[in-house]
């Protein structure tokens, strides 16, 4: 058993059993969500037990990490705020909305808050095209979405996430 | 045209008339589940292909293909069936499954299970964009309270029927919509599309008999086997039959999604119920399909249109998902181009050759176009590349790229003089 079998044995198994048993390799996609799930990024060493895990080359689980959008290699803020400026956001200020957040929060797009708390990043549509500004926040605990956003109530979610983290 | 009516309830998005209809006991007190049960009981899964077939339900995730229709090319000599439903909704513009999958789940599963039945599959995978990870843990929850009711497992009513289902997932890809490469997704590698045929229907997920289909097309399937295909063909015109979710977006007063009968005019749509353009402002463009369709000039003409398969195509473009973006005259056309091929360029899986260099070039050259700094011929070529497109590419995707590129240079030319 290697370290992610042993952390997240009961998770694991769960997955597995959503796919028949000889086509295990079904399952790389929600083990990377489960391995991601610590840091909010998958290790090197995350991609040779998943590997294990199911019976697939490093490269291959590499291979899959590097097509989707939504797993990292890298680590960044534990909140990512995934502002749409897509076409009818964009339409609707989504541009304007993610330049005047960036100002105020003092970093560009793509990068961290010195307190490692926030990344602030640039996305395709999220399905969610008539409530722009919108963002989602992704975080070790999930994907949450946040709709008719101003910059100001933006800023009170990352004063609350600043609290969370003092408590 | 079939006469229309106009429903004043909503068959699709009906926690809009019933609010509460997304807890379990809700739904079972205005009769849900009973036409699973008496689906499964009573019915055999060829007069069902029918009645769909019947009722012209087309299918809801763009290509408007006839449902029944698909079901009957499932392979019976090949075991066995999958039912894969396709909630990964990517396409700019497009919100309608994620209103139904959150607001009214029960009718979506009873829809999915009972279509299950009927091409005879045992297992169904909902596989839904990685965004909606909190939908696809509620789905979860849900799923768990049909097995304890007895309504997912074995043995289903006493018959030897079983039925599962499992949420899968994805991660970020537009391209894991196309249905071939979202069978590739589930199978975990990568999400790239597949030569064709071999279609689902014939090889699927796991080489096995498959049918992909859109969250919305099957979220009517329960409601058609319990009223029958007549009713369901008195909404609606004689080629496309019943209601639409349609998913306004851009620059009107009142974006969102509008539950209306296929055939509804864009003049409705955008001033009846999307209460008119921002500002009072003139409306300039349509995109029909989301960031994938052509723009059409907004004439009086085109908002009389009926939208419905059979009608938008005379105007150039698809009712495709029937994801409705409006352009009002704030909007410049190569400010527009250069947003889409931004969404395209991103998405090209990169499989074949003219979609992943043409997107590239055309991204070069919008953002160049865009900025004004550039000449006519810069706008020429890209039209050319766009053009040099059409036809040479493995999946749609590549084709949908060219489509507002080429639409806007050829009818919205004064945004393009220098
Ligand atoms: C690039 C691309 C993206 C697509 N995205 C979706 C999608 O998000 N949802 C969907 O239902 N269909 C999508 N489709 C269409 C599917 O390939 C398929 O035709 C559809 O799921 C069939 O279901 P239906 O017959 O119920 O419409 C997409 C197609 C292409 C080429
Ligand atoms: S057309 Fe584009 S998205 Fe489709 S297979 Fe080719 S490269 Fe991939
Ligand atoms: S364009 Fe932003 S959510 Fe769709």
């Amino acid at each position: 058993m290697n370290a992610l079998q042993h952390k997240y044995a009961k998770d694991i198994e769960k997955v597995l059993a959503k796919y028949p048993a000889d086509r295990k390799q079904s399952a790389v996609m929600p083990l990377l969500y489960i391995a991601q799930r610590d840091g909010g990024y998958v290790t090197k060493q995350d991609l040779v037990e998943i590997g294990e895990i199911l019976d697939m080359s490093t490269t291959e689980v590499a291979s899959i990490v590097g097509f989707y959008t939504l797993y990292h290699d890298q680590p960044a803020g534990t909140y990512r705020i995934q502002v749409c400026t897509d076409l009818s956001c964009a339409l609707r200020g989504a541009d304007e909305f993610l330049e005047n957040l960036c100002e105020n929060v003092g970093i560009k797009v793509g990068e961290t808050t010195e307190d490692g708390l926030v990344t602030i990043e640039a996305v395709m549509c999220l399905a969610g095209c008539d409530k722009a500004p919108m963002f989602q926040v992704q975080s070790p605990e999930g994907i949450e979405y946040h709709e008719n956003q101003t910059v100001e109530s933006t800023l009170a979610l990352i004063e609350s996430w600043k609290q969370e983290k003092e408590d | 045209m079939a006469e229309q009516k106009v429903t004043g309830h909503h068959i699709l998005l009906r926690h809009r008339d019933i609010p509460e209809i997304g807890e379990f006991e809700v739904y079972t007190a205005q009769g849900g589940f009973e036409t699973f049960k008496k689906v499964v009981t009573t019915m055999e899964p060829e007069a069902i292909k029918q009645l769909v077939l019947d009722s012209g339900l087309r299918g809801r995730g763009g290509a408007g293909f006839p449902t029944g229709r698909k079901w009957m090319f499932v392979d019976d000599n090949n075991w066995p069936h999958y039912l894969v439903v396709n909630a990964d909704e990517s396409e700019p513009g497009t919100f309608k499954d994620r209103e139904i999958m959150s607001k009214n789940p029960w009718q979506f599963l009873e829809g999915i299970m009972c279509s299950a039945f009927a091409i005879g599959a045992n297992d169904i995978y909902i596989y839904l964009r990685g965004e909606f990870w909190q939908i696809a843990h509620e789905l979860d929850r849900q799923i768990e309270k049909l097995h304890a009711e007895s309504l997912l497992g074995e043995k289903l009513f006493g018959t030897d029927y079983a039925l599962n289902i499992y949420t899968h997932l994805g991660a970020g890809a537009y391209i894991c919509g196309e249905e071939t490469a979202l069978l590739n997704s589930i199978e975990g590698i990568m999400g790239q599309p597949r030569l064709r045929p071999p279609f689902p229907p014939a090889v699927g997920l796991y080489g096995k008999p498959t049918v992909v289909n859109n969250v919305e097309t099957l979220a009517n399937v329960a409601l058609i086997l319990e009223k029958g295909a007549a009713w369901y063909r008195s909404f609606g015109t004689a080629e496309s039959a019943g209601t639409k979710v349609f998913s306004l977006s851009g620059r009107v007063k009142k974006p969102g999604n509008y539950e209306l009968p296929l055939g509804t005019t864009y003049r409705q749509l955008i001033y009846e119920y999307g209460g008119g353009i921002m500002g009072d402002g003139k409306i300039k463009g349509i995109m029909s399909a989301g960031a994938s369709s052509a723009v059409i000039v907004a004439t009086d003409e085109v908002l009389d249109t009926p939208m419905a398969y059979e009608s938008v195509p005379s105007l150039g473009a698809d009712l495709g998902s029937a994801s409705v973006i409006i352009l009002d005259e704030t909007v410049d056309m190569r400010w527009l181009i250069n947003k889409t091929i931004d969404f395209f360029k991103h998405e090209s899986c990169g499989k074949c050759t003219p979609c992943r260099e043409g997107t590239f070039w055309m991204q070069k050259l919008t953002t160049r176009i865009a900025s004004g700094d550039a000449g006519e011929a810069d706008v020429e070529l890209l039209h050319n590349v766009a053009k040099n497109m059409q036809g040479k590419c493995l999946c749609a995707l590549g084709e949908f790229s060219t489509m507002a590129v080429a639409s806007s240079i050829e009818r919205f030319s004064e945004d393009f003089k220098v």
